[in-house]
């Protein structure tokens, strides 16, 4: 999303729009922001990316209506999103089951559209009153015009028969009567409402890709995080949109910080065992634990690297907590960190693999640091307050982490989300609501960002688009914490 | 002033209405003044009753002997004991300090007489279970160490504490134990697990080199997990930041 590779002209004003980000950077009061101003000019041209994007950031944050353009990709700027309208599915087939299915799926299919945060949804009151199932059924004129002036749609049909759902989907181009057709789908499963949910997640994603600049959508992917509702705090997942919540764990202990390994087999979690806080290992394929050496000392917060091979987390089996690097297996372990303050909750740069963020108190309140995978080249990324749980973004270019930016006894200051430019250590704060904001993780498509917030008076689990918007609840029972997204 | 009028005036009524009613029974009496009755035949004799205990306090567990005399009574019977002999005596073992209260009736009348046996609570060394005791001289005894707000490093208030900890701790060599380390709520729940490990560290360090030997001490952190107090505020915030003791055996 990131990549300017697409992009047809990386300088054109229109799209970078330099002024205006110079004015909201004048505006800001932070000695940090404006030092950084200078800088950001410089390398205007050569850093295209990372400037369209904060610059559209920063634009989404006081323009609503720029406020989600920046997740379009290079040769999408400027442009407005794709009007779709969504009519719901139809029934073909007089099967009772058809009702409920039908809801689930139509439901799921235009909430999964509508959280992309790719295309504007055309309102349902616009619609005609009779709406296509089948490609004959297509009337372009009253569709792409007034008042719905769609330029794409979706439709399709469901139906049970033999024991089997059956969802057929199209996305025309009611613009080009020609050849409309961009995609034709059908498929197949077991007539239940996880089948139905699925098969609307996978359409959606489809749709997604196709108008999304390539990259896949992120509807069929999960979140994992801490739930306590069982009684003890346990580790949950959930589909992306909150549905099907499920426990995964059952220590009966503390069960903290999930997170699963990019090809979504294994769940790594630290849990209070009879020898300690461990790293514990959950194979999701057997639906079990799995064996993971128990170092001793107190081992926390561990992180994938991106191809899996390797496992980063806190242990303090030498004296002091430090970053620690092993294998899957948890073989060959080594300290990246030395010196006496806590260091804690590393993340893996997940597009390189190369880079590790981490939090250490090693000169008083945590503050966010980078290091090079061998533990070399440190570097101290926020410059104040208390900074914790950095997150990596997909393209490796960012870091998203919860920072607290006047911190301490008196101060009014409280935890909010932020996303910050690796190369210049330039940041957006994201999150303005109230409430103590935590944990953010990226979705796999980097479009979206999870996180903990206790805004509702109690930590629960919240999602957004990465500039801030769309904010939604996910869970509402118990105490809901520590997101992590799937990497896919 | 109205009410106190009120209040004279009220006990005047009452001393007349008194005086008046003894001047009308002093008048009734005299009028009806029997004759001489006949001489009453010779009274039985009153009942005579003592009783005593020997030893007068025992430790619960031991026994004491109970003694009594009684002349003239026909039925003799001490509460809680029953019916018993005239005179005689009696081993009793009760675990908790008991009057005994005896009741000697005849025809001459009833008498009564009392004793106390006052019972003590063992405090022999050589109790039924001495594990507990540890554990409760543990508790009273060792103190835990507070923090200062984002730190691990003991602050010089808590060293006399930790000191009185290490002294205890090392008289009670057989006294095995683990030291939590707390946090308040409102850092991160990562970095607090490893802040309050670090707390629990630094205990543990004072401990050791106070000459306490680092095998019987195990460390958990709960960073903030456990809170011992939910408000907001710097009190409750306070209470959280500590190094607790747990007994272990």
């Amino acid at each position: 999303m990131f990549d300017s590779h697409n992009s047809t002209s990386p300088c054109h004003p229109e799209r970078s729009n330099p002024i205006r980000f110079a004015n909201q950077i004048a505006q800001s009061k932070d000695p940090f922001c404006k030092r950084s101003t200078k800088d950001l000019a410089r390398r205007l041209c050569n850093n295209f990316a990372i400037l369209t994007f904060l610059t559209l950031l920063l634009l989404a944050t006081t323009c609503i209506s720029f406020a989600q353009d920046w997740v379009r990709t290079g040769s999408g700027l400027g442009v407005e999103k794709v009007r779709l309208a969504v009519p719901d599915f139809k029934p073909s087939s007089a099967d009772p089951q058809n009702t409920a299915l039908l809801k689930t799926f139509n439901d799921t299919f235009w909430n999964d559209l509508d959280n992309s945060g790719v295309v504007e949804l055309i309102s349902k009151s616009f619609y005609p009153l009779q709406v296509p199932g089948q490609p004959p059924e297509v009337t372009f004129g009253v569709w792409n015009s007034p008042p719905p002036n769609a330029a794409m749609l979706a439709f399709g049909n469901l139906s049970v028969a033999a024991g089997k759902l059956t969802v057929q989907g199209w996305l025309y181009d009611v613009k080009n009567t020609a050849s409309p057709l961009v995609i034709g789908k059908q498929y197949t499963d077991v007539p239940t409402d996880d089948a139905a949910r699925l098969i609307a997640h996978k359409f959606a994603d489809e749709i997604i890709f196709r108008l999304g600049g390539g990259i896949p959508g992120i509807a069929e992917s999960k979140i994992f995080f801490v739930s306590d509702r069982s009684g003890h705090k346990e580790i949950w997942a959930m589909d992306y949109d909150g549905s099907n919540q499920r426990q995964v764990t059952h220590q009966l202990s503390i069960s903290l910080s999930p997170r699963i390994s990019p090809d979504g087999s294994r769940l790594a979690f630290s849990s209070l065992t009879k020898s300690g806080w461990e790293i514990l290992m959950y194979s999701i394929d057997l639906d079990r634990l799995v064996s993971f050496p128990h170092f001793g000392g107190t081992n926390l917060s561990p992180s994938w690297s991106p191809d899996g091979a390797r496992l980063s987390f806190s242990s303090s089996r030498g004296g002091h907590s430090e970053i620690y690097v092993s294998d899957s297996s948890g073989g060959n372990l080594h300290a990246m960190t030395t010196g006496r303050g806590p260091d804690v909750s590393p993340a893996w740069n997940r597009k390189t693999g190369s880079q590790i963020a981490f939090v250490s108190g090693s000169t008083g309140l945590p503050q966010v640091y980078t290091m090079e995978a061998d533990g070399t080249n440190q570097q101290r990324m926020t410059d104040q307050g208390y900074a914790v749980s950095p997150n990596w973004s997909p393209n490796g270019q960012f870091l998203t982490l919860a920072w607290t930016r006047k911190y301490g006894p008196g101060e009014p200051g409280s935890s909010d989300i932020y996303l910050m430019d690796i190369a210049s250590k330039q940041w957006v704060q994201l999150t303005h609501d109230g409430g103590r904001n935590d944990f953010p993780s990226w979705s796999p498509d980097g479009r979206h960002i999870v996180f903990q917030s206790s805004r509702s008076g109690k930590e629960e689990i919240w999602e957004m688009l990465a500039d801030g918007t769309k904010l939604h609840q996910l869970t509402f029972t118990g105490r809901n914490s520590q997101p992590n997204w799937s990497w896919k | 002033m109205k009410g106190i009028n009120m209040k004279r005036r009220v006990f005047q009524s009452v001393a007349t209405i008194i005086a008046l009613s003894a001047v009308l029974m002093l008048g009734a009496c005299h009028k009806k003044a029997a004759p001489p009755p006949p001489p009453p035949p010779p009274p039985p004799a009153s009942p005579t009753a003592s009783i005593s205990v020997s030893p007068d306090t025992i430790q619960a567990g031991q026994s004491a002997t109970l003694s009594w005399q009684t002349s003239n009574a026909t039925d003799v019977s001490i509460d809680g004991i029953g019916a018993v002999q005239a005179s005689g005596s009696q081993s009793v073992a009760p675990t908790a300090s008991t009057t005994y209260h005896l009741t000697a009736k005849g025809s001459g009348g009833t008498q009564d007489a009392t004793t106390r046996l006052t019972v003590t609570q063992a405090q022999a060394p050589m109790a039924t279970t001495p594990s507990p005791t540890d554990e409760d001289l543990f508790g009273q005894t060792v103190k835990d160490i507070y923090f200062d707000y984002d730190k691990s490093d003991l602050r010089s208030d808590q060293q006399a504490d930790i000191q009185a900890d290490a002294q205890f701790l090392n008289q009670h060599t057989n006294i095995n134990f683990i030291i939590e380390g707390h946090c308040d709520s409102r850092g991160s729940t990562e970095y607090n697990l490893a802040l309050g490990d670090q707390r629990a560290s630094s205990v543990k360090n004072a401990l050791v080199s106070a000459g306490v030997t680092a095998s019987r001490i195990k460390t958990i952190s709960f960073g903030k997990e456990k809170p011992f107090c939910m408000e907001e505020n710097e009190a409750c915030w306070q209470q959280n930041r500590r190094g607790h003791f747990v007994y272990q055996k």
